[in-house]
């Protein structure tokens, strides 16, 4: 599977390490459609490729968002890049959150730091159908007040969308008045029926580990709870072996996983 | 010589003289051959054009992190068992250039070499090696994606195989259900014979063009002694081989062990080198690395094969996922035996003992499953 052109529509500086990328097919192709979740291999030329989730609204697939945070040599180049620019895309690949299956549920967002990127398709597409879900919850973690992401939308969206969005920062910083402390100390307050809801979790591991704790102690079953996981990807389709996450590869067999099926190996040291 | 129709499943008798004329043949349907030859002391796969490029009367020694070549004494061209190379290395390049690509203004287009692979015929694959082969086709064409690269090389592949007369004390195949006597997939399999009514191989036909060829090199049909004979050598072969390794179970075996100690005293041994995954012939990880030239203009992506016993497999930002030695052993071990089954249907081990062999300390992937089942946590609290 080869890069495909996508020319850079829009730029945006989202925070001071985060950016996000508008992508439109440079060669008049129509844009894979894409379920919230999935992610695309984003290529620099000669510079290298990495995976980076959908971040757009999967009802209009014009185009590709991708918010990614500068922290290697391809994510750095990438920011050097300007609007008219060409990158090469491979995907879109691997699992989506289950948002179709969970119509009639409560649902329960946690979000830690970049992990917000790859669950804004799933917001998107929540709150495209708003009707068909009962409460609709994101808690969301940022290590500051200034690493918040999307805050025009999340504004937006609890205004517009009943969305019960709760943030909180690792360190207060300036004015801020909200919560501090890590997210999953927002859980036992939060408003969802724990019976028949469906939690969608991206964050870091270490706190992906004690978010599926807070929910299991609020009664949240297994099998509605469902992570994004990471691991280090080449190739996207199976065949490089470094995604591997127990039997699976994380790249085919997720990112989205149900908890239930990982359960035995998540949490264990090294896997 | 008059040609006599031959059909897949039928066994004839070829004289040792007469085997160049089974390259000549292969040679003359537009195969470029394929074979084992000795090079820098060890059994090599290589390109071959005469029966005298293998290696006759050689036989190897192998133990763990040792491996011998010397004479054995008679002029057998096949009396040895597997070296460092695999046949993976012709289905799967250690190093290939996936695409170019070129800049256009802002923008860039890729170009794929498409051009067709040569048609290939490998001469003495054994048992364990076929499926190995096997094992990668698993891995490469029958999942959600196919390899495009894997599927270009192995469609146009002839393959005779070898029955094994001698093995080392490596050898686990009988453990892993592989050989000694070659199961499915070749094209002719070859059993040699050198005793008191000469040196010559009995010759089995597995398909149709198999049968095809051997139609076309001087040949008498196998009689009930040439059939017995052959079953002889893969017997004996049988017999011989000291090494084993207990299967039953083992997925959950090592699923339930992944915190076991042995992990730790294996990794205290473990210099992490990757030979071991380097001359598996299942192995199948690789990274890939972008490149530019100067000016900038044009840039190649180029495969590698890799290891999971390196840091950088399993880096994302902030660290390795593995980064302690007994983690990256027990991935190895863990997805060679058990989650490989998961993953494709198979073990990822055919018991060709090349890891035993190419361990610079030796260390031994039959015993560390040993040492785990004997001390099957699992078990013990069970």
């Amino acid at each position: 599977m080869i890069p495909q052109p996508f020319r850079i529509r829009q730029f945006r500086q989202e925070t001071h390490d985060t950016f996000t990328l508008e992508l439109e097919p440079a060669n008049g192709a129509a844009p894979a459609a894409f379920q919230p979740g999935q992610f695309n291999m984003v290529y620099v030329f000669g510079v290298g490729e990495v995976p980076i989730s959908i971040s757009s609204n999967p009802a209009s697939p014009r185009l590709f968002m991708h918010t990614t945070r500068e922290v290697g040599t391809v994510t750095k180049a990438m920011r050097r890049l300007k609007k008219g620019d060409i990158v090469g895309v491979r995907g879109p690949f691997g699992t989506p959150w289950p948002v179709e299956d969970s119509a009639g549920s409560d649902i329960v967002i946690v979000a830690g730091g970049i992990g917000l990127a790859p669950l804004r398709p799933a917001l998107y597409a929540l709150i495209n159908n708003r009707d068909r879900y009962g409460r609709i919850v994101l808690l969301y973690g940022t290590r500051s007040p200034n690493d918040i992401l999307y805050q025009k939308e999340l504004k937006q969206w609890r205004a517009e969308f009943d969305l019960e969005v709760y943030v909180t920062v690792d360190r207060a910083i300036g004015s801020w008045r909200g919560n501090v402390g890590v997210v999953t100390q927002l859980i036992p307050k939060a408003p969802f029926d724990p019976l028949s809801s469906v939690a969608f979790v991206c964050g870091p591991e270490v706190m992906m580990r004690f978010t599926v704790q807070e929910l299991q102690r609020r009664g949240v079953a297994e099998d509605k709870i469902y992570l994004s996981m990471e691991r280090n990807m080449k190739c996207a389709t199976g065949f490089c072996g470094h995604c591997q996450y127990g039997p699976t590869f994380v790249c085919k067999n997720g990112p989205v996983f149900r908890f239930d099926r990982i359960a035995d190996i998540f949490g264990k040291r090294e896997i | 010589m008059k040609e006599i129709a031959l059909k897949a499943g039928d066994t004839v008798v070829v004289a040792r003289g007469d085997l160049q004329a089974l390259l000549d043949a292969l040679a003359a349907r537009d195969y470029t051959l394929i074979g084992p030859t000795v090079r820098d002391g060890a059994i090599a796969y290589c390109e071959i054009r005469t029966v005298e490029d293998l290696p006759a009367g050689w036989e190897d020694e192998q133990d763990g992190g040792t491996y011998r070549l010397h004479r054995r004494g008679d002029g057998r061209l096949f009396g040895f068992t597997v070296g460092p190379h695999s046949w993976k290395q012709f289905l799967y390049p250690p190093v290939l250039k996936l695409w170019e690509a070129r800049r256009n203004g802002h923008g860039f287009t890729v170009h794929r070499d498409e051009s067709p692979q040569p048609r290939r015929a490998f001469i003495g694959v054994r048992g364990c090696e076929l499926a190995a082969i096997g094992v990668q086709d698993q891995v490469f064409l029958h999942g959600k994606y196919v390899d495009s690269t894997y599927q270009a090389r192995r469609e146009g592949v002839f393959i005779v195989a070898v029955n094994c007369g001698h093995v080392v004390s490596t050898c686990f195949c009988v453990s892993m259900k592989t050989g000694p006597k070659v199961g499915k997939g070749f094209d002719i399999a070859l059993t040699e014979i050198l005793d008191a009514d000469g040196h010559r191989f009995v010759a089995e036909a597995g398909t149709a063009r198999g049968a095809e060829v051997l139609a076309a090199v001087p040949h008498r049909p196998a009689d009930a002694s040439d059939r017995a004979a052959a079953e002889v050598v893969s017997a004996n072969a049988e017999q011989a081989m000291k090494r084993s390794m207990d299967t039953e179970g083992i997925r959950d075996l090592l699923y339930n062990n992944a915190e076991h100690p042995r992990w730790e005293a294996v990794a205290n041994r473990c210099m992490t080198c990757a030979n071991c995954t380097m001359v598996c012939p299942t192995c199948f990880c690789h990274t890939v690395e972008d490149v530019t030239d100067l000016s900038g203009s044009h840039a190649e992506r180029w495969r590698k094969w890799d290891s999971c016993f390196t840091m950088e497999f399993s880096y994302i930002h902030g660290g390795s996922v593995r980064p302690s030695a007994s983690a990256r052993y027990r991935q190895w071990m863990t997805h060679k035996l058990a989650s490989w089954i998961d993953q494709f249907g198979t073990s990822g081990c055919v018991g060709c003992g090349r890891c035993i062999t190419w361990c610079p300390v030796g260390i031994d992937i039959t015993e560390e499953v040993r040492a785990i089942r004997e001390t099957d946590r699992a078990a013990e609290e069970g």
